[in-house]
């Protein structure tokens, strides 16, 4: 690899690897200059459906990089591969499976994430947040925010009963955590309760929550979604900012006007497979974008994304059926 | 009248009882799992019995006091490590499948007729077999020592001194639960609870904590087991599914995920069942339900209560309905 | 939020339904106990009372009669128990203490010996009882069938080595109650499937079966087969009555599946004791003449055997026919696939389920009346003893799926009784369970179950 000397965060201002981009061709799979997630030959199937099948993806480090795609194109499903949540069906296994060549590999600031858990994933700088938010609804906003907080003393079972011993650390995540929760205009809410807060508030603590791990490059699975639109404005504001301090963002949205205001490049999924890359603009006007969100489902529509597996199983169940009724029928005849 | 005078000194004796202090510290073990790390564990009564095995075998065969007790507290550990590992990466209602077979095939095994010379087989150990080195840490000295309206031996077999020492200890467990529940490792512990992908996602090991918390509850089992059999006698029947279903019962009477919703609860739960024995052989006569089946009567009404109580008032007598988290 | 008064209305309404049910339970129970008809309730002679000055040591010896003498001596005092018409004693210490208990074998009945030691130590604490258990051989039933649990009688001995024989005779056995279980297991994987139940209470649809057979055949004298059709009927009733005053209301309350699973438990406790105030501890027969065998080769198997395997394996393709080709069974494997995909496609997701429930408690109940003619006799708690090979068999299936319910069960049912030729019998049931816990190690979806997606 080209780039394994620079591999620490911030070498370079945001800018400049915004800038790197320019020179990238805007094709599936294309070589990034800087790239802090190199993905190959992941690929995930449920029964017979193939959900994610990506052969090559690079992310550019220090910008946003937005993947979107119609529902169904196993954009979540794919941040569960790379994030430790699911495994990979084309995964190296003991017994069998692929060769190695054509094994599941994903390197992420120049170290492998293959088996990793999720817990191993986030440690390593990669935090996510989820679709269907998971604020922990029965703790305050601050004891989450506090949850985020990396290599904490009292987390430790012996050291958890004697206080003094983590006090200090605790009142330092907590300062940390109340500008932060200052920064995301939650501050006056830091003791309620998670679960009485909106949905937009909701997704705004649990990115909060993500950064007090002070990650390298978070994950984030369709922030705007349920957010009321006088939020999502400083959502947005949010994110950009986010970049501008050092970090990488990758994000997951289907509606693509949204994204084309921040995002420094999009990548495209449609069926599992990247089918294109490159600035908003372009991407839009690129014609497998357009199949793919106009193409051959345009009139059914896949539902949420999270029944993918089911939804796409049964779609194809109704077409099984109908094929099979309409061949009886011309048997008949 | 003296009918009535003798139930509630049953009822307020059998809430000093050392053996329902013994029930109090299974059931904070129990609440560490279920109330505040949200695991199902159906099998409480096989970590009691499991320690009570390891403290009686190890006195019978020669072991002081503190050894016996320490391998009565690591057979808690052992044991809590060998369910863990193959169910905590699993679903909730796994857990609670395999703690419930694991709790019965520890019964099985000691009620065995091979293991007689061992186990006692089916009739278990008798009391003497084990008691003496408890009885022998006594400072109490003999004679009876009268307090309030309760006489009992300074140190014999059911006497103050194994109250003070069972009931000490469910003050300074609570205390120790207490403590880690407001430190961050409960606080990872109760978020474990509410959503363990959100926890996994920020860089916490699940599984190692909910080993941690699995444990600790367990080892408060076996404790609990030993201090039950050193009044009475190591039965394996007694101790099985219908103990964790009353531990079940006392816990989430009381108040799940409260740090003294468990004590409360036993305590509770033992004065109404004599209350509810008592109070129908007062007045029911014995052709209608006789002894044995006033007891019986008493279980229905057990049974009875637990599901009343989990549809209209989950949270107990002192818990918060915000704190418990039954969508495990 | 708009509707609240209504909700909290017909909130209000239901569980006042509950509660006048469970009171009304209670007053059937009281009702029925002061009649005559429950002469076969358990008696005491003398009923002791274990209070704060008094414990009490008590026993059945099973096969004996009356008139057997059992001294307990110790800490300065003796007490002499004598056994009633059931061979049960019992007697009140007023000291806690250790005694000796001897039973005196002048005593015995003509022919009758001591199986266990004859004499025993025990101690006692005041306010409890203690048991002890003597068990003889030559007893007038001492052929029964052993349903040790816990109230501990013998246990079999051992009759471990290897030959051809005895291995085809345990297959079949294994077989036999593989299929016996599959009967209740099936509506356990059902329920589990169609509603995410954990249904502990299942068990005691079974026990239900058999003393509903036990009623109508032993003492109604009613024939067996008619007595089996009446309780498959009554057991279908009381699945639906349930839904209909329990499940269906907790669900629309909106309970989550873990305070459902405690409720199951707390059911099945109380049902547990309702038997045995009903029925008492004892084993009941529910054919009264012996069993006849038929033997081929190397197997013997009683008549009631044969029956039982083939209405099993009618039964059993009946419903795998139903789930399979009918439309309502598809519709079930659908609510089972993705309950709210199938109310979208227009099931009935409630009528699915309770028609599920229906089925599942019926055959649950014919597993009760198969087993308590394959066993020999039925109690309060033979469901309860098998509860735990139903949850493997379903685990090891996968939750939720019929077809693994039915694997499941034959392969825990061949490990309970082959085990038994190289481990003795007390570890039988222990090695169906050690196998749940090694296969949720390996394959924790089951056999035949799915891996779901997170996220």
């Amino acid at each position: 690899m080209s780039n394994a000397v620079a591999k620490k965060q911030g070498t370079k201002s945001a800018a400049e690897y915004r800038a790197e981009l320019n020179k990238v061709p805007h094709k599936p799979g294309s070589h990034k200059p800087e790239a802090i997630l190199t993905v190959d030959n992941v690929s995930r199937s449920f029964g017979g459906l193939t959900a994610v099948d990506v052969d090559h993806l690079e992310v550019q480090r220090g910008v946003i990089t937005a993947l979107i795609g119609p529902n169904g194109a196993g954009k979540t499903t794919f941040f569960n591969l790379i994030t430790g949540f699911d495994t990979p069906s084309s995964a190296k296994k003991l017994i069998g499976g692929p060769s190695s060549s054509e094994a599941a590999k994903w390197e992420f600031n120049g170290r492998s994430l293959g088996n990793t858990s999720a817990a191993a994933v986030s440690k390593q700088g990669m935090v996510r947040t989820f679709q269907l938010t998971k604020a922990l609804s029965r703790l305050t906003v601050l004891q989450n925010m506090l949850l985020g907080a990396q290599h904490q003393t009292g987390e430790n079972f012996f050291a958890a009963f004697f206080k003094p011993v983590w006090a200090a650390q605790e009142k330092a995540n907590t300062e940390k955590a109340l500008a932060l929760l200052d920064r995301f205009k939650l501050l006056e809410k830091k003791d309620d309760m998670a679960g009485s807060l909106s949905g937009g508030q909701k997704k705004l603590l649990e990115m909060a929550r993500a950064l007090m791990s002070d990650p390298v490059m978070i994950m984030l699975d369709e922030p705007m979604a349920g957010v009321n639109p006088a939020l999502t404005q400083s959502l947005l504001g949010h994110i950009q900012s986010l970049r501008d301090d050092g970090m990488t963002v990758l994000f997951v949205e289907h509606d693509m006007h949204m994204v084309r205001h921040i995002s420094d490049w999009v990548v495209v999924m449609a069926e599992g497979r990247v089918v294109a890359e490159g600035p908003a603009d372009t991407v839009m006007s690129n014609q497998a974008v357009i199949d793919a969100y106009l193409g051959a489902h345009h009139d059914t529509d896949l539902g949420d994304d999270k029944f993918l597996t089911d939804t796409a199983a049964v779609r194809i169940e109704k077409e099984v059926v109908a094929e099979e009724a309409r061949s009886k029928k011309t048997k008949k005849k | 009248m003296d009918g009535i005078i003798k139930v509630l000194y049953d009822m307020s004796a059998s809430m000093i009882l050392p053996t329902t202090a013994a029930f109090a510290i299974a059931a904070i073990g129990l609440n560490v799992h279920f109330g505040f790390t949200g695991l199902l564990n159906m099998g409480q009564a096989g970590f009691m019995l499991i320690g009570a095995y390891g403290f009686a075998i190890s006195i019978g065969a020669g072991l002081p006091f503190w050894a016996a007790f320490l391998i009565a507290v690591l057979a808690g550990i052992a044991f809590a490590l060998l369910l863990g590992i193959p169910t905590l990466k699993l679903r909730g209602d796994y857990l609670a499948i395999v703690t419930i077979a694991a709790a019965e095939i520890v019964r099985m095994i000691g009620r065995a007729s091979v293991l007689n010379d061992v186990t006692g087989g089916s009739n278990g150990l008798p009391g003497e077999n084990f008691r003496n080195p408890f009885s022998d840490l006594s400072f109490f000295g003999d004679g009876q020592t009268t307090l309030l309206w309760f006489t009992f031996d300074n140190t014999g077999v059911n006497g103050w001194w194994s109250r003070a020492v069972t009931w000490l200890m469910v003050l300074v467990f609570a205390l120790l639960v207490w403590l880690l529940m407001r430190s961050p490792w409960g606080r990872v512990i109760k978020s474990i609870r509410e959503d363990e992908d959100a926890v996994r996602s920020l860089g916490k090991s699940v599984f190692s904590f909910k080993m941690q918390a699995l444990v600790v509850g367990g080892v408060l089992g076996s404790i609990g087991g030993v201090m039950y059999i050193l009044p009475t006698s190591l039965q394996p029947d007694s101790m099985g599914r219908n103990m964790t279903f009353l531990i079940w019962t006392a816990m989430l009477l009381g108040g799940a995920a409260t740090i003294f919703g468990p004590i409360l609860g036993t305590l509770v739960f033992f004065a109404t069942r004599i209350f509810v024995q008592g109070g129908m052989r007062l007045f029911v006569p014995d052709e209608i339900l006789n002894t044995q089946q006033t007891e019986q009567f008493s279980w229905i009404v057990v049974g009875v209560a637990l599901m009343l109580l989990v549809i209209f008032r989950p949270q107990g007598m002192i818990g918060n309905k915000k704190e418990l988290n039954f969508n495990v | 939020m708009v509707n609240q008064p209504v909700l909290a209305q017909t909130r209000w309404k239901w569980s006042r339904t509950l509660v006048v049910a469970i009171v009304g339970m209670l007053i059937a129970a009281f009702w029925t106990l002061s009649q005559p008809a429950n002469s076969f309730a358990a008696e005491t002679t003398g009923p002791c009372v274990a209070d704060s000055a008094t414990g009490c040591f008590n026993g059945t010896i099973k096969g004996v009669g009356a008139g057997v003498k059992i001294v307990i001596s110790g800490n300065g005092a003796e007490v002499i128990a004598v056994t009633d018409a059931d061979g049960k004693w019992n007697a009140a210490v007023t000291t806690a203490g250790t005694y000796t208990l001897t039973l005196d074998e002048a005593t015995l009945p003509a022919g009758v010996t001591m199986k266990s030691e004859a004499t025993q130590t025990r101690d006692i604490t005041l306010g409890f009882n203690k048991g002890a258990v003597f068990t003889v051989n030559g007893g007038t039933d001492g052929g029964e069938s052993s349903t040790d649990g816990d109230t501990g009688s013998g246990t079999e001995t051992a009759a471990t080595g290897f030959n051809w024989d005895r291995l085809a005779q345990q297959s079949v056995s294994g077989l036999r109650l593989g299929l016996l279980l599959a009967l209740a297991s099936i509506g356990l994987s059902l329920i589990y499937g169609t509603t995410g139940l954990s249904n502990f209470a299942h068990a005691e649809q079974v026990t239900l079966g058999g003393l509903l057979a036990f009623t109508f055949s032993n003492v109604m004298g009613i024939n067996i087969f008619l007595t089996t059709a009446i309780v498959v009927v009554l057991t279908g009733f009381t699945g639906w009555i349930q839904d209909v005053i329990i499940w269906k209301p907790l669900r629309k309350k909106g309970l989550s599946l873990t305070q459902l699973l405690i409720v199951t438990i707390g059911l099945a406790l109380a049902l547990q004791y309702a038997f045995q105030i009903f029925y008492g501890a004892r084993t009941l027969r529910i054919v009264l003449a012996n069993p006849e065998t038929v033997t081929f080769g190397p197997v013997t198997l009683t008549i009631e055997s044969l029956w039982a395997m083939g209405v099993s394996i009618v039964v059993i393709a009946a419903v795998g026919y139903f789930l399979t080709r009918t439309r309502t069974g598809r519709a079930t494997r659908a609510v089972s696939d993705n309950p709210a995909l199938a109310s979208a496609s227009g099931i009935d997701v409630d009528r699915i389920i309770r028609l599920v429930w229906i089925m599942s408690a019926a055959l649950a109940g014919l597993s009760g009346v198969m087993l308590g003619l394959v066993l020999n006799g039925i109690s309060w708690q033979t469901g309860m003893q098998l509860l735990l090979l139903m949850f493997s068999a379903v685990t090891l299936g996968g939750l939720g799926t019929a077809f693994g319910a039915l694997v499941g069960s034959l392969v825990i049912g061949m490990t309970v009784e082959l085990s038994n030729m190289v481990l003795p019998g007390d570890f039988k049931y222990a090695t169906a369970l050690l196998l749940l816990i090694i296969i949720l190690l390996v394959r924790p979806q089951g056999l035949f179950g799915r891996k779901e997606r997170i996220g």
